[in-house]
């Protein structure tokens, strides 16, 4: 299997979590959805490294965990303050950004 | 020091003195004022010999000096400076500016007594001197312009002077529009002046001038015209004299220093001093030569009729121009300028007469309520004959030398001009009957009640309310207003001094200028007008005496209808109006030029500018241009409103719509 | 062989995203996370990036899934409610999505990589592995590394701050005025006044609970 493949597998994974974002309500769920886009985004990293035949790409590719991680602590801590406040647990009522 | 030095304290004195007075207006009394005033003026006209003794001493061609201060504006190819040029026209007009001036504020000082704004009334007749100066001296047309700007301003300033008096509020507006008319007119032909020269510099400008126009070309046509349109506004030739009449609002020096001597005569100075140009364009000369043969004639006919004292007089120096016009227009050049001088003493002496009529008459200004003053005031009847004879030329007045030169000079010149000639003589008769009409109406006769009071106690009569002598409106005397006291020249010692020069002058300034004799004006103007070929034409002492003795004739004769319409036969007058009522009616209505006027531009132009309100202004501008934009703005602005909803997932949408549309906008790039 | 296990794990792949997407409750949609986490394990092992498969079973399903079940477990899993309030949302995010796949796959397959059609150059043996990673962490990439766990530090500060709960009933008083006490959404107002005084985070949710009440109208019921 070439490295195109992956690439394109990456794409795929990419674009289903982007469904998911733009069409799920709850937060918890795009949270995940979102940790799909950054394996994905992983995926293609990796990918790449292989393709040139340089550790940096996985590197880089650590680095992306070490934020994903950072941001799904930062992320379910507001979903947990949301829940506490009793606020409904749903991102199309949260909209004071209204314009 | 130089002549040029000399030039620039000439200017320097009246500025000085206007804003001396102006700014210590509180503290100094009345009289410190007048005194300022009077002595800067003074100055001035000592300076203005000084700087004449400095030029007779150098030899005839070298008589022509610039200086300048410094640059005003250096830009690419223009440069303007702050110049001033001494030759002996200008000269010439410096005296004459500042010698009758000086004696206008002397009658001044006694004149305008008692009026509250009198500290005002000197520092803007100062004013005015340093402008008319100003534009007298300017030695480039930039500075030419301000002076004229600031002459006009000075004048506005003046006629309204009582500013509380709605007819003169009125009057000063309309001289200073029509003013501004004219400054349009010399303004945009400084503009093709520069664009076709490219200098404004008096000295550079009338030596390219030959080189770059071609004679009658159009565009020296142009400029010609231009500059007449500022020179008829200013000067008050027909169709734009309107103004002139209604100036009489002013207080009575300033008729006699603006209206008569020195502003109006600025049209004529412009025309001489830019004589290069017009020895150039011979059809605007020409042009301008008939305007002034018109306006004479128009001016002496409304003259004729004229039941005010002040506007009788200033239709006469409408008159008096149209010759002066005639006279530098025609190439008559130091003829011009010497009747200009003489004019100058003559009239003002003219209206400082009437202005101690008037006092003695309680501000009222109809000769129809006016007689018998030869027997109440022995020296104002005195003095006002001898400008009337000056005025009417009687023989070996100063009147009578200036203007017949330049009819003699035009029937030199030959060929047409001989119309200028035997129109200009039937100009003198009207000249002659008008004047001595007035005389006779105001002096002779039994005394009318006013002069009956002021025979019987010595004192003049004061009205119980002080009233506008055109609407008959109640006024007071406070700040705004005539003051409370009138002052005749009897009664006041510097009034008598300035009548009593002015009267010598009337009648012999004449001999300095007598053909075969003497020739001072035209030898000391010579260098100035040498380069114009019409400047050699010259009338042959026989012609020229033969001219005199046709005059001289004509003015008697004048003077003769006169006695006969009004002391000998008073009735015929008045079956003349009946009969000739039709005439009389549109004499008397100035040959219905200010209604003219009126149709033809002022409501034209208040109609556009209503249109300009009430349409354009309400649906093009307001509906259309900033009401459609706003809405166009604000329906876009709800459009862009709709995508900000607050949802994030419509945002992200978005994000994602973005995204790929930049994807597809770089494969499509790549391939 | 290589063929058969990529086909597996990216089929497992797949099945697991459509799962996170598809799943109605949201712990199911935890668990397809993990099940997509391991296949991508599994394809990292194919790539010959041995550590970073490891760190993905490891830190990523480990214990980044575990944290993500704790929370569902405390937040609960309600289902969402049907009534869209966006129209066309799902179209479009459906349509737009297909899109960008489409557009990616052809920048990669039109690409002028050669090597993208190679299985890559040879590597050493090393490749991969964690002595080559951590030499390159320590190494080129130690400003990185450093960084990277000053952010882990500032997130467990953050989350921290986030989680606290400021137990002071007394600030209640001052802030009683405030539109958070009035949110037409059952008064918290214990838990809007103790977190009145508290920095940004913490404010944010109050300033969103002001914005609901014009909103009560179109979701009615389901709240």
């Amino acid at each position: 299997m070439n490295i195109s493949w992956y690439i394109v597998l990456s794409a795929l994974l990419f674009t289903i979590g982007a469904i998911g974002i733009l069409v799920r309500r709850s937060p918890m769920v795009i949270l995940l959805c979102l940790e799909l886009m950054l394996n994905a985004g992983n995926l293609a990293l990796v990918a790449f490294s292989r393709e040139v035949g340089n550790a940096q790409g996985q590197v880089f590719a650590l680095v992306v965990m070490v934020v994903a991680a950072c941001e799904v602590v930062v992320g379910l801590g507001l979903i947990v303050a949301i829940f506490r406040r009793k606020l409904p647990l749903d991102v199309d009522d949260l909209r004071s950004l209204r314009g | 020091m130089s002549a040029t030095a000399w030039g620039w304290l000439v200017l320097l004195f009246p500025l000085a003195g206007s804003i001396l007075i102006a700014l210590s207006f509180r503290k100094t009394s009345w009289r410190t004022a007048g005194i300022i005033g009077t002595a800067a003026i003074g100055l001035a006209f000592v300076c203005g010999i000084l700087a004449l003794i400095k030029l007779l001493g150098e030899d005839p061609s070298s008589r022509h000096h610039a200086s300048s201060l410094w640059e005003y504006a250096s830009v690419a190819s223009l440069h303007i400076e702050l110049g001033i040029y001494v030759d002996p026209l200008s000269v010439f007009m410096v005296l004459v500016v500042t010698g009758v001036s000086t004696l206008i504020h002397l009658y001044s000082f006694g004149y305008m007594q008692s009026d509250q704004g009198y500290h005002r009334f000197f520092s803007y007749l100062n004013f005015f001197v340093f402008s008319m100066l100003l534009l007298v001296l300017a030695g480039n047309f930039v500075l030419l312009i301000v002076g004229w700007a600031f002459v006009g301003f000075a004048s506005y300033a003046l006629i309204s002077f009582w500013y509380r008096r709605t007819t003169a509020t009125r009057a000063g507006l309309k001289a200073f529009v029509i003013n501004v008319v004219g400054d349009i007119g010399l303004t945009l032909a400084a503009f093709l002046i520069f664009q076709q020269l490219h200098t404004f510099n008096y000295t550079e400008v009338f030596a390219k001038a030959p080189e770059t126009f071609h004679t009658n070309s159009w565009t020296v046509t142009a400029i010609c015209l231009l500059l007449l349109v500022g020179a008829f506004a200013k000067s008050a030739q027909l169709p734009f004299h309107t103004w002139l009449p209604d100036a009489m609002e002013g207080p009575t020096p300033v008729s006699s220093l603006i209206h008569a001597a020195t502003m109006v005569t600025a049209g004529v100075y412009l025309i001489a001093r830019t004589h290069v140009l017009f020895v150039l364009a011979p059809t605007a000369a020409d042009i301008a030569a008939f305007v002034g043969l018109a306006t004479l004639l128009v001016a002496a006919s409304i003259a004729l009729v004229m039941t005010d004292l002040k506007r009788a007089i200033a239709y006469s120096t409408m008159s008096q121009i149209g010759y002066m016009i005639v006279g530098v227009s025609i190439g008559a050049y130091s003829a011009g300028m010497f009747h200009l001088m003489t004019h100058a003493f003559f009239k003002a002496l003219l209206f400082m007469a009437a202005g101690s009529i008037i006092s003695a008459m309680a501000n009222e200004q109809n000769i129809d309520k006016m007689s018998g003053f030869g027997k109440a005031m022995k020296f104002t009847s005195v003095t006002m004959l001898c400008g009337a004879l000056a005025l009417a030329a009687f023989p070996f007045t100063s009147g009578f030398f200036s203007k017949d030169e330049i009819l003699a000079y035009a029937s030199a010149r030959g060929g047409m001009y001989l119309i200028f000639t035997i129109l200009g003589y039937f100009g003198a008769l009207l000249t002659a009957i008008y004047t001595f009409r007035l005389i006779f109406r105001v002096l002779r006769g039994d005394p009318c009640a006013e002069a009956q009071h002021l025979i019987d106690t010595g004192h003049v009569v004061h009205a119980h309310e002080p009233t506008n002598p055109k609407t008959g409106e109640v006024e007071d005397t406070d700040v705004g207003f005539p003051g409370a006291d009138h002052h005749i020249a009897e009664q006041s010692p510097p009034m008598k001094v300035a009548m009593g020069i002015l009267a010598f002058l009337a009648l012999f300034a004449g001999f300095i200028q007598v053909p075969g004799v003497d020739k001072a004006v035209t030898n000391f103007l010579n260098p100035v007008f040498a380069d114009s070929p019409l400047a050699s034409i010259e009338p042959s002492t026989t012609a020229s005496w033969v001219g005199l003795l046709i005059g001289g004739l004509i003015s008697v004769a004048g003077i003769g209808i006169a006695y006969y319409l009004y002391v000998a036969s008073p009735e015929t007058p008045r079956r003349l109006q009946e009969r000739f009522s039709a005439m009389h009616t549109f004499l008397y209505n100035k040959w219905y030029f200010d209604e003219a006027i009126d149709i033809l531009i002022v409501r034209p132009a208040l109609a556009i500018g209503r249109f300009a309100n009430n349409v354009f202004e309400r649906f093009v501008i307001d509906d259309a241009i900033t009401g459609g934009t706003e809405e166009v703005v604000g329906k876009a602005g709800q459009v862009v409103r709709g995508f900000q909803n607050g949802i994030v997932r419509t945002y992200g949408l978005f994000l994602i719509a973005g995204a790929v549309g930049l994807a597809l906008y770089f494969l499509i790039q790549q391939s | 062989m290589e063929g058969v296990i990529f086909f597996i794990a990216a089929i497992g792949a797949v099945v697991g995203a459509i799962g996170v997407v598809a799943a109605r409750n949201p712990f199911y949609s935890v668990l397809a996370l993990i099940a997509h986490l391991f296949s991508l394990a599994v394809l990292f092992l194919l790539l010959t990036s041995a550590f970073v498969a490891a760190a993905q079973v490891v830190v990523y399903a480990g214990a980044v899934m575990v944290l993500y079940v704790f929370v569902v477990a405390y937040v609960g899993d309600a289902a969402e409610a049907k009534w869209d309030p966006v129209p066309g949302q799902r179209l479009f995010a459906g349509l737009l999505a297909f899109f960008l796949f489409v557009e990616i796959s052809a920048a990669i397959l039109s690409s002028g990589l050669k090597a993208l059609s190679t299985h890559g150059p040879s590597v050493p043996a090393g490749f991969g592995d964690p002595a080559a990673i951590g030499n390159l962490l320590l190494e080129k990439f130690l400003v990185p590394f450093e960084a990277s766990s000053l952010l882990l530090l500032i997130a467990a500060v953050g989350a921290i701050v986030l989680a606290n709960r400021k137990p002071r009933e007394a600030q209640s008083g001052s802030i009683g005025g405030r539109p958070v006490s009035t949110a037409g959404n059952g008064s918290d107002s214990g838990d809007a006044a103790t977190s009145a005084g508290h920095s940004a985070p913490e404010a944010r949710p109050a300033g969103v609970a002001a914005s609901p009440p014009p909103q009560t109208s179109p979701l009615g019921a389901p709240k």
